[in-house]
Parts: structure tokens; sequence; C-alpha cells
């Protein structure tokens, strides 16, 4: 009873999915027995009621084989034009994938899902198409028949004796979002077929008047309702579990399907696939590449490596993993990934070798809690491919240059010249260990091939030289036919541990090399300090591991790929597009891959612990080759080395200006503060001895007294220059912290016009603030410098007796601005432009002239507070300078705070 | 007044400057104003300084040599209530703040002049002499009478109606003449500790109680802005 709730990990899991699915479009998948029974009618049916409800329908693709009532409902319906690709000279007409994405519509009909594009397409399968229309987040109606579905191919082709190449992967269709299954009944199909409505291509006329046989039909029309029965099953437990209906859970129970070099291994994966689909569970397919394995041909282990596509196509999770005992290392993956259930091949029974056991028995021995299920050998096909592969790899093991089988001859010749002296000396069982001995020298040296020659050379020439009857082939004595047997024995067991072990040490030397050139990419790319030199260690790395031509395609500082290809492309077809997808679909493109496998490049996305830095193209030797694991590991941490080193020479950069920057910015403030300090005591000093002067005893005469009150009040001047100065840079620089507090402007505007008092004695100053002006976060000290500066600047341009008035309104709700006019002349023509320039543009080329820096500063100030300063003429003459401030948030004066502090108090 | 300005030798002002020019001046300025003055370097000196010439006054730069003016003023304020006037650079309000609310009573921004110098030092000694509440319970200042005892306030002889915040506020300040009060001081002692950091408070009561007792409530005369810092009662 305590799988009463369902795992809170999987409802998590459920409701990323679902968001990811809704960012998606919606798949809806018309599915059917087989060709004729009106899935693209259906289609099209379902579209017109979709427009009819004004959804933005388009036709991607629609095949109608020329029948009417198809065509009719055609019409009406927008479509997307074609796009013509030539293929062998003839003209063929594909889904415009760009052109629906570009084109962007709601829902898309695009016929036939499990179609397969022609060469040069971007993707080489029609639903991987449909994949990015639905990325895109386009819905599509699409149409499928049953005998097209990958794990039910094989069963399909059992019953109608046609095999279909074009196949779908499971996960597509169960991940489509609707099924809507389109049936007929065979007899009525029949019908259609003999009235000539269903569409049959004529080259294979006969095998399809063959398909459409009614026991056919009848078994397709039972695949096509169980596979949408079992959907509905399954969509059943999905509601049962979201609404916690009680159910039975049941353990996550995996699937591991091992994939030998065996011929079953494609009905493994297949079982696999179909047994992980109806439970609904994950699995995975595991080769293990034993030293043997790795000895077969490459044809063969391609084959075993594209069965590995095929899984990963199915749904698996694959992995590839090199060991001795294959047994082992199954039952190990098994319980470190919680599968258990293991699916094997049955071993082929040989007979002479009954006693070893099978791959399943040892399994089961080793894991006692792991569950094996044998997969049957298809009978239908010949073990003949196998027996190819043994030959060539018995041919492969005979396999020695010329030399070797001289070199051996001769130590034959030199055995027996050395040992016929010895003939009347020594036993003849001590002449055979000279033989013997030699065999053994041969074999441990030159391999099989020419150890099984010395044998044969070895036996004949002692059975020439010294069995009695010397000098003649017939062997008198039985007992000489063991020498022989055991001469021939110890050369093929010497040859063979050596060979064994040669290979072994093949392999080693192979993997050290391997790291070692690893190893010395990553100290070189350690070294490295500019992108450049980071891609000429990688296309030196790529020349020497994979024989192949690389370039690296960097993304630039907006996480874009840019134009750039290091180092300079000699003449290597790079196609920044495919480059581009690569890097935005953070997945491998290009030759070997699903999407444009035409090109000859493959695109690596380059993945660095904070994001993608570009793009690695490598040209590979050969195009056709499917990569090895092997290979495909070493490009990946090829890859990854060159990634990393991309991001670090960024951030060395980064780290360099940010370097630069703190020092330039240590300096200015370093220089500020000596300014401020060294400046600020002679000022201090100069007004204070002038004030002394002023005060001395006896007086001064008038004439002293008043030079004296000019240094006083010069230095004071060059005091207030000094200030605006560093506040200026300061401000400037951005280190600057206000502090900022609500206050009332009024009490700003007070001590401003409290600072200028003398100056602004001989004007008339009015102040007219709005009652219910609210408060403002000023940092205070600015604020008075910015309305002393503005205030200064109105008794400068503005003869004295006329009025300068300070005033504030509330122009918007969010906005509070407050000015400074004057009823002087206005601003003088010559100086109007450079105003307005450095107060509205923060044009900085006169700001250190005059009456520029107190403008400037103003404006650095305003800005500082998040508001914008500008100029006016005011009506009637005179200038207005004009601060529009943010509101903010004001806080409030709570007023029963009062009530209860003086309830306090009394 | 005249009384006030003693010529007694012993009136000795404790300059605590580490400019020698800047202390010159100062010291000729006091002298001239029949002060003596008694010069200090550095914290170390000024303390020893304050301990054994028992200076009525003193005048104190922010930033010196060996430490800190504020350990200055919190070691001084730990056995004396002396005036401190502290003398500092423009762009160091926090500075400022921080000396005031650590004790010290009033501030010169550099560069000052020698009048301004003499006019703080003479408010402060006046402050020495009148701080407290006057013993007839009568503040008096430009037309405004306050009667403590009835908790009256008057403007040419008109009846002011305070709410009893902005009273206690009034009160608060023209008991304490001439000082600067920062912020925190005022909601501290007005509205309570719990205030302390909502400095809006005191400026929007600020602004009510100009409107009713000053006569130009945008240039204040007697409830002046210490812009950054608080605000000065000049009767």
């Amino acid at each position: 009873m305590n799988d009463q709730r369902p795992d809170p990990d999987a409802l998590l899991a459920r409701i990323v999915a679902e968001e990811a699915r809704a960012a998606r479009g919606r798949l809806k998948v018309f599915f059917g027995a087989s060709a004729g029974v009106g899935k693209t009618y259906a289609m099209l049916a379902a579209a017109h009621q979709q427009r009819e409800q004004g959804v933005d329908v388009v036709v991607g693709l629609v095949e109608t084989h020329g029948r009417r009532e198809t065509e009719i409902l055609l019409q009406g319906l927008e479509c997307l034009p074609l796009k013509e690709v030539d293929y062998h000279g003839r003209r063929m007409r594909e889904l415009d994938l760009d052109g629906a994405l570009a084109r962007h519509p709601a829902l898309i009909l695009v016929d036939e899902l499990a179609h397969s594009n022609l060469a040069g397409s971007r993707h080489p399968k029609r639903w991987q198409d449909v994949h990015e229309l639905l990325a895109a987040g386009i819905d599509v109606y699409t149409t499928l028949n049953v005998q097209h579905l990958e794990t039910l191919n094989n069963i399909v082709g059992g019953i109608t004796g046609i095999r279909v190449w074009e196949t779908l992967p499971d996960h597509v269709f169960d991940a489509a979002d609707e099924v809507v299954l389109v049936d007929l009944a065979p007899d009525e199909l029949l019908q259609r077929l003999k009235e000539g409505k269903v569409y049959l291509p004529h080259q294979a006329a006969r095998a399809i008047q063959n398909f459409f046989r009614k026991g056919n039909l009848i078994a397709l029309r039972e695949l096509a309702l169980r596979r949408t029965a079992d959907r509905v099953d399954r969509q059943m437990l999905e509601y049962r579990r979201d609404q916690s209906v009680s159910a039975v859970w049941q353990t996550r129970e995996t699937v591991l399907a091992c994939v030998g070099p065996g011929e079953n291994a494609e009905r493994v994966i297949r079982s696999a696939a179909r047994i992980a689909a109806r439970d609904d569970v994950p699995w995975h397919a595991l080769y293990v590449e034993t030293p043997a394995l790795q000895r077969l041909p490459r044809r063969q282990r391609q084959r075993i490596l594209a069965r590995l596509r095929l899984a990963q196509e199915l749904g698996a999770e694959t992995a590839t993993l090199s060991g001795a005992d294959p047994v082992e290392v199954i039952v190990e993956y098994a319980r470190g990934h919680n599968l258990f259930r293991i699916l094997v091949g049955r071993d082929r029974v040989r007979a002479w070798r009954s006693w070893r056991q099978s791959v399943a028995d040892r399994i089961a021995r080793q894991g006692p809690d792991l569950e094996v299920i044998l997969v049957a050998h298809e009978e239908t096909r010949a073990p003949s491919p196998v027996k190819g592969g043994s030959d060539a790899s018995w041919r492969e093991r005979f396999k020695a240059p010329w030399s070797s089988y001289a070199m051996s001859l001769l130590i034959c010749a030199s055995t027996a010249l050395l040992a016929s002296p010895l003939h009347s000396v020594f036993e003849l069982a001590n002449i055979a260990m000279l033989f013997l001995l030699a065999i053994v020298v041969v074999a441990a040296r030159y391999g099989l091939g020419p150890s099984v020659m010395a044998a044969f050379i070895n036996v004949v020439a002692f059975d020439l030289l010294f069995v009695p009857p010397r000098f003649s082939l017939s062997v008198s004595d039985v007992q000489y036919l063991i020498t022989f047997a055991v001469m021939l024995g110890v050369g093929l067991i010497t040859a063979h541990l050596t060979t064994g072990m040669r290979y072994q040490a093949r392999v080693a030397s192979r993997r050290e090399r391997r790291s070692r050139a690893l190893y010395e990419l990553a100290r070189d790319l350690s070294g490295a300090l500019l992108p450049q030199q980071i891609a000429e260690i990688g296309q030196r790395f790529a020349a020497a591991e994979f024989g192949a031509r690389a370039v690296l395609i960097l993304a630039n500082e907006g996480a874009e790929l840019g134009q750039q290809v290091l180092p300079a492309p000699a003449d290597l077809p790079v196609d920044l597009g495919i480059g581009k997808w690569a890097f935005e679909h953070e997945a491998e493109a290009g030759c070997g891959t699903d999407t444009l496998p035409g090109s000859p490049l493959l695109y690596v996305p380059l993945k660095a612990p904070m994001r993608i830095r570009g793009v690695l193209a490598i040209e590979p030797r050969d195009p056709t080759d499917v990569m090895t694991p092997e290979q495909g590991r070493l490009l990946d941490t090829f890859a990854r080395l060159i990634a990393i080193a991309v991001e670090r020479v960024h951030y060395v950069e980064i780290a360099q200006t940010t370097t630069l920057k703190m020092e330039s910015e240590r300096l200015r403030n370093a220089f500020l503060s000596a300014i401020s300090h060294d400046l600020r005591t002679p000022l201090t000093v100069l007004v204070g001895l002038a004030d002394s002067l002023l005060i001395a005893r006896p007086s001064l005469t008038p004439d002293q007294a008043d030079i004296a009150a000019e240094i006083r009040d010069e230095a004071r001047r060059m005091t207030t220059l000094a200030n605006n100065l560093l506040d200026m840079a300061r401000l400037r620089s951005g280190t600057v912290l206000l502090n900022r507090q609500w206050q009332p402007l009024e009490e700003v505007v007070g001590s401003a016009l409290k600072a200028l008092q003398s100056v602004l004695a001989h004007y008339r100053v009015s102040v007219d603030l709005p009652e219910d002006l609210p408060l403002l976060e000023l940092d205070a000290m600015l604020m008075e410098r910015l309305l002393v500066n503005l205030l200064d600047n109105a008794a400068k341009y503005t003869p004295s007796g006329t009025a300068i008035g300070i005033g504030a309104a509330m122009p918007s709700a969010d906005q509070v601005e407050f000015w400074v006019e004057d009823a002087g002349p206005g601003l003088p023509s010559d100086k109007a432009e450079a105003v307005l320039q450095t107060l509205e543009r923060g044009h900085e080329a006169q700001a250190m002239s005059g009456m520029g820096l107190g403008l400037s500063l103003c404006r650095a100030i305003v800005e500082a507070h998040g508001g914008t300063i500008r100029v006016q003429a005011r009506g009637g003459g005179g200038a207005r300078f004009v601060v529009t401030l943010p509101r903010g948030n004001p806080p409030t004066v709570d007023l029963l705070d009062e009530a209860a502090v003086s309830c306090e108090s009394s | 007044m005249r009384i006030l300005m003693t010529t007694d030798t012993t009136a000795a002002i404790l300059v605590i400057e580490d400019e020698p020019m800047i202390r010159r001046f100062v010291c000729r300025a006091l002298k001239a104003e029949g002060f003596r003055a008694i010069e200090a370097a550095s914290v170390r000196q000024a303390l020893l300084e304050a301990a054994t010439a028992q200076p009525l006054m003193v005048l104190l730069d922010l930033g010196l040599p060996d430490g800190d003016g504020l350990d200055f003023i919190r070691e001084l304020r730990g056995w004396s209530d002396i005036p401190i006037i502290v003398l500092s650079a423009r762009t160091t309000e926090t500075d400022k703040v921080a000396a005031l609310d650590a004790g010290a009573d009033d501030y010169l921004t550099k560069p000052f002049g020698v009048a301004e110098l003499m006019a703080r030092v003479r408010a402060q000694r006046r402050r020495q002499a009148t701080t407290g509440t006057p013993p007839d319970n009568l503040i008096a200042f430009g037309d405004i009478r306050i009667d403590l005892a009835r908790r009256m306030v008057e403007r040419a002889g008109n009846s002011v109606h305070l709410t009893p915040i902005e009273y206690r506020l009034l009160v608060y300040l023209a008991t304490h003449p001439h000082g600067v009060l920062t912020h925190r001081q005022l909601l501290k002692q007005v509205w309570g500790p719990a205030y302390a950091e909502r400095s809006h408070y005191v400026r929007v009561y600020m602004g009510a109680l100009r409107r009713k007792i000053e006569a130009d409530p945008s240039i204040p005369r007697h409830l002046v802005t210490e812009t950054g810092i608080g605000y000065r009662f000049v009767p």
C-alpha cells in the first residue's frame, strides 16, 4: 500500500515534460492500417475544420496521388511551395522546411511521417523535419501507416512478406500528442481498390497486389488497432497516475539489450524496444568490445555500430564499453544502472564446444538477481556473413610480410644444417628438440603463418634427414607422427600466444599513444593565449589523430556564431549555415549525423562549462565512414578540451581588461584624493591667512583690506571650482555612491539659497513649491550642488535686480520636475548651442570651459538620480532649466505614530 | 557678551590639527581673540594635553596621522563634556555625522574663514553658559516665545498651534542652541530610539514647524538646515 502515491520525482519529470511540451507545437498523427484507408482525406477534413475556427493552417506537403476527392479538399487551403531537389537528374519535390519555418503558421500539414528525405536535405528523415517544426512551436498534422513503425516492421514483414524500408522510430509515434486511428473494414478497402481509388505505384504492382490480400489486411488492421489501444491504455494509466486513483505501481523495471557481433543482435534490440515500450520503461543497449571483437574486420564492426545507432533511434541509451570478459562488464553495467532484465541473443549452438557455457548462462550465474531473457535466432537468414567474416579474420591472422617467411625459411635451413653433423652424436629425440626450438623461435618472432610453415618444413626436414630410412619421406615408425603433431602443436600454440600478446601490446601502445596525444594537446592548449593559437593546436591534433583537417568557428561576445574561421581555411568547404545550426541546437551536424549528412564536414559544438563557445568543423578522411566509439570519444574529448581552452582564453582576456580597469580606477581614486587633500589644505590656509590679515591689529588700510578680501574670495572660488571638478570626476567614474534619502525639496532649496545668500542678495528670488509635492529620494549634498550651480548660473547671466524663480510641478503620476528660471536676456545665442549640447547630449567639447563644467556637473548629478535636465526659453525672456526626476515610492509619515508618541510623552 | 569673552590666560583652547600651516593661523586667530592655544598634531598628544591642560574647548581635525579623530572624541567624552568643534573636508558628511553622533558639538567645513571660526567658538562659549532649561521657563528668539511651564508657543503675541511632536522638536532644538543636531539625535530624542532610521520624519516635521515659526520658510533663519547632516538652531 505504500505505493499509493505517485513518485514525486516522476511527477516532477512529468511537469517538466509538460512545460516543454507547452512551448512546442502539438503533433497529431492520422494513423492507419495500410494505404487507402483515407488518412490524408481525414487529415485534410480536420484541417478544414481548424481553418473554419480561424486557425492559420498551411499545407506543407500533401500527396494526393491524383485522387479527385482528396484534391477537392485541398482547395481553399494555403499550400506552401515545395522545394525542388535535383536527384540523379530527376526533379523531385520535398517539403520546404526553411520556408515553413519562415512562414510560421499555427498549423502545418505534412503527409507521410515515415518518409525518407532525398540526400542533400537537412535531415535524412521527414520526422526529423517535423521535429524541428514542432520545436519552433508549430502544430503539425501528419499521416502514418502501421507497417512503418520501427518495432512492428519485421512483424509486418513476416505477415505480408514485404519489408518496408522507410521506418519511423516508435518514440516519435509515442511522443505524438494525439493519434487518430483512421479505420476501414478490409472488404471496403478491397472494394475501393477494385474501383481504383487506392494509389498503387506502377513498378511494384504485383507485389502490392499480394500485399492487399484480405488476410494481410485483417492482420494489419489488428496491429493498428492494437497499437492504438496500447496508446489509449497508457493514457488511461497516466490519467490514473494523475488522479492518484488507487492503482498498482510497479517498480521501474528497466531493460538492457546486449548487442553482440552475432546476427540476431538486431532482433535483440527490437525485442528490447518492444518490451520497454510496452512497460513504459527506459532501456539501455550495451556493446562490449573485447580484444577479439576489436580484431574483427572493419565492415563488421561498422555493422555493430550501426545497430547501436538503431538502438539509439528506438529510444535506448547506448554505451560501448571495453573489457576482456563481456559477461563481467554486462553484469556490472546492469547493476550500476538498475537494469534488472537483460536481453541476450541465443548463442549459436556449436556441438563441438558444447562444454562451454553460453553467455546467458554465465550472466545468470554471475548475477542471480538478474532476469535473463534469451532471444531466438532469425531462421530466415543464412549465417554466411559470419563465415565470411571469420574467413577474413583468419586471413588476417596469417598475414605476415614476405621477409618473415624468408627469415623463417632461413632459420629452418640453418637448423637442419646445424643438426646434420650432430646426427651421430645425439639421440634422435634431442635433435627433434633442436627443430622444436627453431619452431618456437619462428613462432615467437614472426607469428602464425611463418610458424605453421616452419612446422611443416621442420617436420619434413627432420623426417628426411634424420628419421630412418634417411633421405626418404616414408615414416617407418609410427611414433614419429607424434613428433610431427607435437611440433605443429607447439608452433601453433606459441604463435597464437605471441600474436595475442602482440595484439595486446599494440592495443596498449595505441591507447598510450592516444592518451599521450591528449595529454600533449591539453598541455599545448594550456599554454595558448590567443584563439588563433588554439585553432592551430587543434588543427595539428586533428591531423595527427584523425588524419583530418579541422577549423574553429568561434562565437562572438553576443553569444552568436561569428563569421571568423580559425585558422584561415585553406580550401575547406566550411558551411557557416550548418555551423550555426549545430551551434544553436547544441548538437552535432554534418556528415555522419542526422542533420545534413550530405555535408563533407562534421560540425561539433564546443561545449564549455559556462556556455557554447563555437563550433569545431572537421573533415573526416572518409566521409562514408561511421566513427568508431573510440574515435567518437576521442573527438568528444578533443572538442571539449578545445572549448575549455577557448573559454579560458576568453576569461583571461576579461580578467586582463578588468585588472587594467581596476588599476586605472585605483590610480584615478588615488589622484582624486590626493588633489582633494593637497589642494584643500593650501586653500584653507590661504583663506585663513587672508582672513587673519583682515582682523589683524593694527588694522590694514582700506586698500590693503580690499586686497586681502579679494585673495580670500578668489581662494574660495577656487575651492568651488575644485569641488566641482572632483564631484564631476567622481560622478563620471561611476564610483560615487549616492547617499539618497527621502526629503522634501523645500529643504534642499532652502540650503542652496542660504549657501548663495550673498550672491542672490541683489535679486528678487521667489520660491513657489506646491504644498503637496511628495518627498523625493535625493542625495542632499549633490542636489544642493545642482541648485547652487543653476542659481549661480542664473545670477551670472542676468542683471541684478531681476527676478529668479524656483518652482516645481508634477507633470505625470510618476514624475516630479522642478526648475530654476531667470528673467534675463535668455541664453546668449553663441552659448545656447553649447549649453544645449552639454545638457542634453552630454557633449563635453565645451564642458571644461566656463559655465560648461557647472552644467556638465548638473547633468551628471541629475543622471545619477535617474532623471533628465533640459533648458527652455522662458516666455517673456530668460531661460528656464528644468530637472525631471522619477517620483519613486515615497514613504508615508504615519499620523498615527504621532498619536502614539504623544501618548507616551504625556 | 563681553563678559564671556574672557581674557583669562587660563582659558585655553586645544587645537588638534596635523597641518602646521592651518594650525598656525588658527592659533594666531585664537590668540588675537584672547585665548591661549594649545597645539597638538596627533591623537596621542591631544589626549595628553586634554588631560593636563584642562582646555575650555577642542578644535579637532578628523584626519590625523595616528588615528581617527572619532577615537579622540569617544575617549574625551568618557571624562569631559567640553565643547568639541570638528574641522573637516567637505566630502566627508558621514564622518561628520559620526563625529557629531559620537559627541562633537559643531563642525566647520574646510576651507573656513577666521570670522566663521571665531563665531563658532564664541557660540560654543555662550552655550556653555546657557545650556539647560532657563530659570524662568521662558525661551525667546526672534518674535517667538516659548513658555515651557504652560507648554505654549507664541509668535508676535499670537498663540501658535503645534502638535505634540512639533512642540517637543522645537523645545529640544531651542534648548540646544548653536550646536548641530544630527537627524539621528533628533529622532532619538523626540520620537524615541525606534525611529532612529526614519530621517524623513524629522524632515517632514521640520518643514511643518518652519511654516509655523519662520517668516520665510524657504530661507529659514532659526531652524537652519545643515545639508546632509542635520539641523542647527540659531536664536
